[in-house]
């Protein structure tokens, strides 16, 4: 390819990655803006203060909304990674009448949308008297038919001979799959956590639905519920949107082979 | 009693899906069969009598203006967000594939949108797109387009938050074309360049053709999630008097409208309906699409 060719291919990706992460910029910008400076269209602050941020975490629950945030997404993944992997394995792994049926039967309810589901749940969450505490906001994500289904394509790699050479040590079959399979599918492992601690860190449907306590807000209702009332004082706002955005930025930079890699393994394993 | 090898591999496998099996009875399968009987019945929180009115719901749903309105901005969301983006991801993907150096760096910028919170994004927005003091009306100022009321707007507010639909999920897409396209050999692209194919014929008759399988897939998801968009409308046209439907319900969507039925009026019977109808779509969607596209490029 021509010089002139890739010259241009880079200006182009430049000035649309520049576009792409606007957005974060301005929002970052305006939380370290105050008073009328907000309405200064310039990205990089006049006076940068840090007053809102103060103001924000003094005056609201936000350093509880993300205690509850992380808390649920750290129950839900490490749940998800548990019982998926272990169910993953038991599909590819090991044999039992009605094993066919029984995963069909999982995976068919990859189809049933949540919004279907957040009725009954509600429900459920009344009758039981489970409103209004962590198991109301976690309890449906505990496993996921996807993580299954990924599971059980990594397993399946996992050469049997392995697997023998364990029962011929004497290792019972939780001992098999902990210690010789799991062992082998470390790179799953971590997108999967990584993506069911994502998806909960920003769901919002059923936590909108399901709190109704302040204290029990995780971050992004808290945030919603927050701007609403902050309206028009986008300072804080902004500050609001960048205490919870920076915190998944960091996990993205730290992650983030990971990450792409683990949307390679689910992308195209169909 | 002593169980032969087999019998012992079949006891374990039942203890280690017992828990989750049983999970996916009571959380999953039990409340979809739950929603189809609330679907039949005259259901509301509030009062005690729950008849069972049979299709009443339905026949009352296709008499709903709101509901035809919401059926509708939910068309135009998939037909506004799924087509550009996968448009716009697919231009990203082979401008990606063609440079040799920075394709990781770029890669990640594009990919930042994806995993940061909706409801944080959706509030930037809302500040970008403000009619007095936004940026984005700023910017239109300096090229002396006049001033836009975007989110005030019955026929603006909607494609905004189909911008940052788009804006949010081009990461994805580019990243699982990306993965695609990487798969295509180039021994292909050296023997029809030697045969004298043009660049242009080259992206007919071989990337699209190779690139199906990650088509399909990407279309089919792409509609479903847009189908069934709610946190975006809910955060990005929250009105003053706590209708997020956006002015005059031209932002509201299937999945809006059944939280302010469910959860706002408490008629569940009714928003059950809805979801039921909304779950057939889905359903038929996928099915039609998986058809209809295989077929197209399986000779």
């Amino acid at each position: 390819m021509s010089k002139l060719k890739t010259c241009i291919l880079h200006t182009v990706l430049t000035i649309g990655g520049l576009l792409i992460i606007f957005p974060f910029l301005w929002m970052i910008a305006t939380s370290l803006k105050t008073g009328i400076d907000i309405y200064n269209l310039s990205l990089i602050p006049k006076n940068p203060t840090i007053k809102s941020y103060l103001q924000v975490l003094q005056s609201t629950n936000f350093l509880i909304w993300f205690k509850n945030s992380l808390v649920v997404a750290a129950i839900t993944t490490a749940s998800v990674l548990f019982f998926d992997t272990l169910v993953g394995y038991t599909f590819a792994k090991l044999d039992f009448k009605g094993k066919n049926f029984l995963f069909v039967l999982v995976l068919s309810t990859l189809m049933i949308p949540t919004e279907m589901l957040v009725i009954p749940w509600y429900v459920m969450t009344n009758t039981f008297g489970w409103a209004n505490s962590y198991w109301s906001l976690l309890f449906p994500g505990l496993t996921s038919a996807f993580g299954i289904f990924l599971m059980k394509q990594f397993f399946e790699a996992v050469p049997n001979d392995l697997l023998e050479a364990g029962r011929i040590d004497g290792l019972n079959e939780f001992g098999i799959f902990l210690r010789a399979a799991v062992p082998l599918i470390k790179p799953a492992l971590a997108a999967l956590g990584i993506f069911t601690f994502l998806g909960n860190w920003n769901a919002f449907l059923w936590p909108v639905i399901v709190v109704d306590q302040p204290e029990l807000y995780t971050l992004p209702v808290g945030l919603a519920q927050f701007s609403g009332e902050s309206y028009n004082q986008w300072d804080l706002v902004m500050t609001g949107a960048s205490i919870a955005t920076i915190p998944v930025l960091i996990i993205f930079f730290i992650f983030q082979r990971q990450i792409i890699e683990g949307i390679h393994l689910t992308g195209i394993k169909e | 009693m002593k169980l032969s090898i087999k019998g012992k591999q079949a006891m374990w496998a039942y203890i280690f899906i017992a828990a989750p099996l049983l999970f996916f009875l009571c959380i999953r399968i039990a409340p979809t069969l739950y929603t189809f009987n609330l679907s039949l019945h005259q259901w509301n929180v509030l009062s005690p009598d729950k008849p069972f009115v049979f299709l009443q719901n339905f026949t009352d749903l296709f008499q709903d203006d709101v509901f035809w309105t919401v059926a509708r901005n939910t068309a135009v969301y998939v037909i506004g967000s799924v087509p550009v983006g996968l448009l716009i991801s697919l231009i990203i993907a082979l401008m990606l594939n063609s440079i040799k150096k920075g394709e990781s760096f770029y890669r990640m910028l594009v990919f930042v949108p994806y995993v940061t919170p909706i409801v944080a994004i959706a509030w930037v927005w809302r500040w970008m797109f403000m009619k007095q003091g936004g940026i984005v009306n700023h910017v239109l100022g300096l090229f002396g387009i006049p001033q836009q009321p975007f989110l005030d707007s019955t026929t603006q507010a909607i494609f905004v938050v189909i911008s940052n639909i788009v804006w949010q999920n081009l990461g994805f897409y580019t990243v699982i074309f990306l993965a695609g396209l990487k798969q295509i050999s180039k021994t292909y692209y050296e023997a029809a360049s030697i045969d004298g194919a043009s660049p242009w014929q080259q992206f007919k008759k071989i990337t699209i053709p190779l690139l199906n399988s990650t088509l399909v897939y990407l279309i089919v998801m792409a509609t479903i999630q847009t189908l069934q968009v709610f946190t975006q409308v809910y955060n990005i046209t929250a009105g003053g008097q706590g209708n997020p439907g956006g002015p005059l319900n031209s932002t509201l969507s299937i999945v809006l409208y059944v939280y302010q039925l469910g959860f706002k009026s408490y008629n569940m019977g009714y928003a059950s309906a809805v979801t039921v109808v909304l779950f057939v779509i889905i359903l038929l969607i996928t099915l039609l699409q998986l058809k209809f596209l295989t077929k197209k490029y399986d000779s």
